[in-house]
């Protein structure tokens, strides 16, 4: 059963609260506070811009200002599965471009994108100090070498499985 | 007793499937009632053979490698766990794998060997010594040691460490900070990613010898948020060392001081830049700060700041231990010690050679990386990450050395290497560097922010068949623009952007023809 919209929000709001309460008090307070929204909801809400500005004494301005800085930081719900697929010189010297070429067409999305069905994440990312092994793609926490087309179809597959069965508990 | 089995825990071990090996010959020794101890280890750097697994025998570490999950069975069967070498797979003796053997390992001396989080290990492998040596002595003694060791900064401009931490000693403040830049955002480079991963502790500990240094009691760690394994790593690190008291208030039983904080990056390779990380730490946009004031004066939240690249902190232990003058002893010129240089991009044996400046880049592909994993011909060799220059193999006969690299319009850098082969098209490197500038820039100035962007059309139009007649002109306005980027950026990253393109347009102008038809 899926929660209504207005309780996902108040969980949220709980939670960004909770953050913004456990970390306000260290110097430079910012980036680990958007660093533990971010990790309980794969991105920042807009809802919580104007919640850590006052904890923190700043405008809303100065944290979206921080928040739009930063490559790592969301602005929108992503995907069930984040691919990043690394576009830096050593996973390109490895064949990259083919490989991101072939993650968009086959997922039809451009970078930055969400598929249709709510599964995947596009985004590009640059080094993943996996240079001896090129070309590197990361979901989650994991890390893939040596990639080329036919495994990242494999990895397609395993993450919708993954995900499916998820859905089916 | 039971066999210990060495099996890495290191990214990119794991990519390549190390947790699942490790699991295979647990449940394979249990299986066969074999009584094997798989001790998760750090990666030695010797990656083309990874996952590389390691056996106790009474000549030493026997490898083998590359292990899948497939190969378990075949390896029990041939009783690896006995140090048979009759495996396929068997590499011999690790130590004497000619990558390995020929390399000067001090910095790296640990690993792939200890386990990273064994305190116990670190210690019967040399660890806290130097620090031990450090608390013996005044601040002003260990800044000498430093000095005298010769060690510049690895993290790319390679300034004189001894130098940077006097100036933070001299300054009178009452808080001052060490800052560990572990930003790591060349594409090329994974060597503070090993220690992070592999030898946190060294990592630790030169910290704290910084600290005792300088005079300062409080520590950050900035680790980028691409390296999730060296984020939770290092976390660990940090909590076991605090509890042990190599951390915390009276370090090691002394009347000293030292705490340390790891926090995280966001994804912007700007925030390696050292002033633009500080912000980044006070919880800005990663802006980069006007140079004077330094941060060995104005640094972190206003005060004196050690802002010191991983490599620099982790090769200090080493220094305090075993002496200034057995560190200056390796080197060239002015350039003393050993380089952890990584091998990576289109090369069959990749991976981390720490080697005394000195050796020639040919040897060191050669030697090292012996040839494509293509196949295909070596053509051109990114040295020093993204700002690097691409160098053509008329090239390669250059030293590794500073200096040497600085008057060929090179630079070192943190040691990346970057192969290409034959395949490649420079002309769309050159390209690349623009549209990485341009996605990268803290927009501060004018000529990085807007200016990339305009070099991206500029190389657009030189490809274009459409507008071959307006070629040279085009080529006229790109030199032009990079002028314009070297004189009017406050940074190396819109200052030295020309590097990559204006070497892949000059040594590889053939490639412009590419587009043609
Ligand atoms: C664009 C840019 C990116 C940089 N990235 C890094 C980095 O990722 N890691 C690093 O240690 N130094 C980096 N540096 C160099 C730092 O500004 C600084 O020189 C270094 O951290 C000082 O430490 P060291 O003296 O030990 O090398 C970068 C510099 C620039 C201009
Ligand atoms: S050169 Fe670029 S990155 Fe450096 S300060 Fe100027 S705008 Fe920022």
């Amino acid at each position: 059963m899926c929660k209504s919209v207005a309780e996902n929000d108040s969980q949220n709001s709980q939670l960004i609260l909770d953050a913004i309460a456990a970390l306000k008090d260290q110097p430079g307070a910012l980036l680990p506070i958007l660093h533990k929204i971010q990790n309980s909801l794969n991105f920042v809400p807009e809802t919580a811009i104007p919640l850590i500005a006052k904890a923190l004494n700043l405008s809303n301005a100065d944290v979206h200002g921080v928040v739009s800085f930063y490559h790592h930081f969301r602005h929108t719900k992503p995907g069930v599965h984040v691919i990043q697929i690394c576009r830096a010189e050593s996973c390109q010297s490895m064949g990259a471009k083919a490989l991101e070429q072939h993650a968009r067409q086959i997922l039809e999305i451009d970078y930055h994108q969400t598929t249709d069905d709510g599964q995947f994440t596009l985004e590009p990312v640059y080094c993943l100090g996996n240079c001896a092994c090129s070309p590197s793609v990361r979901v989650a926490d994991e890390i893939y070498s040596d990639m080329n087309t036919q495994k990242f179809d494999e990895l397609l597959k395993n993450l919708h499985s993954r995900s499916t069965k998820v859905e089916a508990l | 007793m039971s066999i210990k089995v060495y099996v890495p825990r290191d990214t990119t071990a794991n990519a390549r499937g190390a947790n699942e090996v490790a699991l295979m010959i647990e449940q394979t020794a249990y299986q066969k009632d074999v009584d094997i101890n798989v001790v998760r280890t750090s990666s030695r750097g010797l990656y083309w053979l990874e996952p590389l697994i390691e056996v106790d025998t009474e000549k030493g570490r026997v490898a083998f490698g590359p292990v899948s999950a497939a190969d378990v069975n075949s390896l029990f069967e041939q009783q690896f766990y006995a140090g048979q070498e009759e495996h396929e797979l068997c590499q011999g003796l690790t130590e004497e794998i000619p990558f390995l053997k020929n390399q000067q390992r001090l910095t790296f001396a640990r690993a792939g060997i200890t386990e990273p989080l064994s305190l116990d290990d670190y210690t019967a492998h040399d660890g806290f010594k130097g620090l031990q040596n450090a608390l013996k002595i005044s601040s002003q003694q260990i800044v000498d040691q430093i000095k005298n060791s010769g060690l510049r900064g690895r993290g790319g401009a390679a300034f004189p460490t001894g130098i940077k931490w006097q100036t933070v000693l001299d300054a009178p403040a009452e808080q001052k900070y060490i800052v560990c830049n572990a930003d790591e955002g060349d594409s090329g480079t994974f060597s503070d990613r090993m220690i992070l991963e592999g030898d946190p502790f060294v990592l630790i500990e030169g910290m704290c010898i910084a600290g005792l240094a300088v005079g300062a009691t409080q520590g950050y760690i900035y680790i980028r948020s691409e390296y999730p394994l060296a984020n939770e790593v290092f976390a660990q690190a940090i909590e076991l060392a605090q509890n042990a008291g190599y951390l915390g208030n009276n370090l090691c039983g002394s009347d000293k001081t030292f705490h340390l904080q790891l926090r995280m990056g966001a994804g912007a390779y700007i925030c390696g830049e050292e002033t633009s990380l500080l912000e980044s730490l006070e919880g800005k946009r990663g802006m980069v700060r006007v140079k004077p004031p330094l941060p060995a004066i104005e640094g972190l939240f206003g005060q004196p700041t050690v802002v010191n690249n991983v490599i620099s902190l982790a090769s200090v232990p080493i220094i305090m231990h075993q002496g200034a003058d057995a560190y200056e002893h390796y080197g060239l010129g002015r350039s003393r010690g050993t380089l952890p240089l990584q091998l990576t991009g289109n090369i069959k044996q990749a991976g981390l050679v720490e080697l005394a400046f000195g050796s020639t880049l040919r040897e060191l592909l050669d030697t090292f990386g012996l040839a494509t994993r293509t196949g295909n011909k070596m053509r051109a060799v990114q040295v020093g990450g993204p700002l690097g220059a691409y160098l053509p193999e008329s090239l390669w006969e250059l030293p590794l050395d500073y200096e040497a690299f600085a008057q060929a319009g090179a630079v070192l850098g943190h040691g990346g290497i970057v192969v290409f082969d034959d395949t490649i098209n420079m002309t769309e490197m050159a390209r690349y560097a623009m549209e990485f500038c341009a996605i990268e820039s803290c927009g501060k100035c004018t000529p990085c922010r807007i200016g990339s962007t305009r070099g991206v059309e500029l190389i657009d139009k030189i490809i274009d068949p459409l507008q071959l007649s307006q070629r040279e002109a085009h080529l006229q306005l790109l030199d032009d623009l990079c002028d314009t980027l070297e004189d009017g950026s406050l940074c190396a990253m819109g200052g030295m952007t020309p590097f990559p393109v204006r070497s892949a347009m000059k040594y590889f102008a053939q490639d412009m023809e590419k587009f043609n038809d």
